[in-house]
């Protein structure tokens, strides 16, 4: 039997693997993909309590995150799509057209 | 029967008894579906098609496998090794693994999932990674375009197809495949006659799952070569085709069980024994049927012009007599084996069948244009199969609250749904009539 | 240890190690890939967890809809000067340091209150059906969230297509 909180090392693991990603990258798409890490480290918490406490309400919110970041990757990645077609680059820090 | 039969140990030694069957059989099984592609092909055109590898070209899926597996194995200077190694590996794997939930037979499945159906899915649809990931790594602009189209196509048709297939799950209330096919056992009906608009879009949305033509443009040959295969040679190339075929009969394997009946044999619910034995009379047509066919294939065997032609004749009817002879034998053995042995057979007719459609597509319409397949699966194939869902959904509901028969208002929600594609398709044909230009 | 706990380290190995190849590999479709094993190992976690929908939904949504969606984007984008350029940002060692002390401290908060925070653990031996209990809690106690999430989906989906069109 896995005790509980090594679920809760590896959503850690995961999680601050993420955080970096998204903090270090200059690739956006590389950013939108970490940010994606960092949700499914979320859901891992959630599955490992809900199983712990015998009911299903820590996947249902697991299911609206997956649904969120369904969400997030379409508008994410249009956007992307857009920024490129103008300005032909995926670097975060090249993406200084508000700066004046 | 020694202790090692305990029922413990057969629960996993049948299972993996199974996996290595399937395993084992299947790329055979593939190779023969290209000869019967081949000689359906041929018959259609007025050819012969493969004549030389054996009596008939029955050799021919041999050949080739030899031929295939004996080819140089390039792989291009500019690849991404890694990848370009790994995708074919992907695509036939999780082709493969969708087996493991696929039931044959009342005992002939490896494991009965209370989620099978949900499995059989998020299987396949991973296997696009093969497809998308080969595409990229061979670092060819054809590789690459028939990988995106082929990407967008399966997003695409797996919505369509999906949504078709939920619409026999409402009237089965289980995803284990198991209990699907018990369903239909129960209500004595298979689901096609339920819901024949959903077995009609999953039909279609499953051709296009498999890169099938009419809808092939992922290969289309005249314009990308071979697609995301083009670099592809040898026993690598061959993997994806397995997974090609494998895909194929997981395809029918899902139409079988949902809408066809699995492996029951028709009128499953209506046992009528034939006088003074606990045989039914419809669980001995099949051999009686066969039997009849292996008669009339002796009888022709002499006339026929060409001592080879006399021998295949011979030997197509000897294979008539063994399977009617197992079925029929089966007939006297224990329940179980009776089941096991009809059910296969039925299961695997059921599945050439649909197979043979998917044959026949191939050889009747010309490809389809990009647009027009994008067009067809979004704006007629997805709303289509939501108004088939909600349609059905309230047959259901009005036989639970009001009680008519579900015969009837399944019927009328197929005319209902009927109305609705007709005025889809009418709308369709006002905007497709100038190819629409992409914004540029 | 039994068969269970294996295929638990084993799975959370494959997801640390990949997430950590994901991170800092220069190549982006290589990244798609080491993301989408840490997505299909998780997977794995959860049907040990014996949350059978949830692992067809990460499957099927995550890895079979979302990471399609990326890693057609990515072959639509890709370049091959982006290959060559600095991967990493100029805050990058500030940044590193302070996301490990991010991690730290959450490391130090479950492990000190690791007594007080979940002092009840106990997994009840029979659980209800997976799917259906999941259904039941969605379409019943959370059928309101479940509506937003339709909107929200709605709204990404006008938003996606009207980012991605050409001429507006």
């Amino acid at each position: 039997m896995v005790p509980v909180d090594h679920y809760l090392w590896l959503s850690l693991a995961l999680f601050t693997i993420g955080v970096i990603g998204v903090l270090t990258r200059r690739n956006v798409i590389i950013i939108l993909m970490s940010i994606e890490l960092i949700l499914n480290a979320v859901n891992i918490n959630l599955v490992a309590f809900s199983h712990m406490f015998g009911n299903v309400d820590g996947q249902v919110f697991a299911i609206f995150i997956i649904t969120d970041a369904a969400a997030e990757a379409a508008v994410g990645l249009g956007i992307i799509l857009a920024f490129f077609r103008n300005r032909e680059t995926l670097l975060a820090d090249e993406m200084d057209m508000l700066k004046w | 029967m020694g202790h090692w039969l305990a029922p413990s140990v057969m629960r996993l030694v049948l299972p993996l008894l199974y996996a290595v069957v399937i395993v084992a059989v299947l790329p055979l099984l593939a190779g023969y579906i290209v000869l019967l592609e081949r000689k359906v092909m041929a018959d259609m055109q007025a050819r012969l098609g493969p004549m030389r590898v054996g009596p008939h070209g029955l050799l021919q899926p041999i050949a080739d496998a030899l031929k295939l597996v004996l080819k140089e194995d390039i792989i291009p200077d500019k690849a991404d090794r890694l990848l370009f190694w790994l995708a074919p590996l992907v695509s036939v794997s999780m082709a493969l693994l969708a087996y493991a939930a696929l039931p044959i037979g009342p005992a002939f499945l490896i494991a009965d999932l209370n989620i099978g159906l949900l499995f059989i899915l998020a299987v396949s649809s991973l296997g696009i990674y093969g497809i998308v990931l080969g595409g990229w790594a061979s670092n060819s602009h054809y590789s690459l375009l028939g990988a995106l189209r082929s990407a967008a196509q399966l997003v695409s048709y797996e919505t369509a197809a999906g949504l078709g297939l939920i619409s026999a799950l409402l009237m089965a209330g289980s995803l284990s495949m198991k209990d699907i096919v018990m369903a239909q056992y129960d209500q004595g009906m298979w689901f096609i006659f339920y819901v024949p608009i959903g077995f009609f879009i999953y039909m279609v949305g499953s051709i296009a799952e498999t890169n099938r033509a009419p809808f092939d443009l992922p290969e289309a040959e005249s314009e990308l070569v071979a697609g995301y295969m083009t670099e592809y040679s040898g026993f690598r190339w061959s993997l994806y085709f397995l997974a090609e075929y494998a895909n194929m009969i997981i395809v029918a394997g899902i139409a079988t069980t949902l809408f066809l009946g699995g492996w029951l044999r028709p009128f499953a619910s209506y046992h009528d024994h034939m006088p003074g034995t606990s045989i039914e009379l419809l669980d001995a047509l099949p051999s009686l049927l066969l039997l009849g066919v292996a008669l009339y294939c002796f009888f022709l065997a002499p006339k026929q012009p060409v001592k080879i032609q006399k021998l295949v004749m011979a030997v197509v009817g000897g294979l008539c007599l063994a399977i009617a002879g197992v079925l029929a034998g089966a007939l006297f053995a224990s329940p179980a084996v009776l089941q096991g042995v009809h059910g296969a057979f039925w299961f695997m007719a059921k599945v050439f069948a649909y197979l043979y459609f998917f044959l026949w597509f191939r050889f009747t319409f010309p490809r389809y244009r990009f647009d027009q397949l994008m067009r067809l699966g979004w704006r007629f194939l997805i709303p289509l199969a939501l108004v088939n869902l909600i349609a059905t959904a309230s047959a259901l509901l009005m036989t639970r609250e009001w009680g008519p028969s579900l015969r009837l208002t399944t019927i009328l929600a197929t005319i209902v749904t009927l109305v609705i594609a007709m005025w889809l398709a009418k709308n369709d044909e006002v905007d497709s009539a100038v190819p629409v230009a992409d914004g540029e | 240890m039994g068969l269970n706990s294996i295929l638990f380290y084993f799975f959370a190995g494959l997801a640390v190690a990949s997430a950590i190849l994901m991170v800092t590999r220069r190549n982006i479709v290589h990244g798609a890939v080491y993301l989408i094993t840490t997505l299909l190992a998780t997977a794995g976690v959860f049907l040990l967890l014996q949350a059978e929908f949830l692992f067809v939904t990460q499957v099927i949504l995550y890895v079979g809809g979302i990471m399609v969606l990326f890693v057609f984007v990515i072959m639509l984008v890709n370049l091959d000067v982006s290959l060559l350029q600095y991967q990493f940002n100029r805050q990058r060692f500030v940044a590193g340091v302070l996301a490990l002390a991010l991690g730290a401290q959450v490391f130090l908060a479950i492990k000190t209150g690791q007594n007080s925070l979940f002092p009840q653990a106990r997994i009840p031996e029979v659980l209800p059906k997976n799917t259906e209990a999941v259904a039941d809690a969605l379409f019943g106690r959370f059928m309101l969230p479940f509506e937003i999430a339709s909107i929200l989906l709605l709204v990404a989906m006008i938003g996606a297509v009207v980012m991605a069109k050409r001429k507006v």
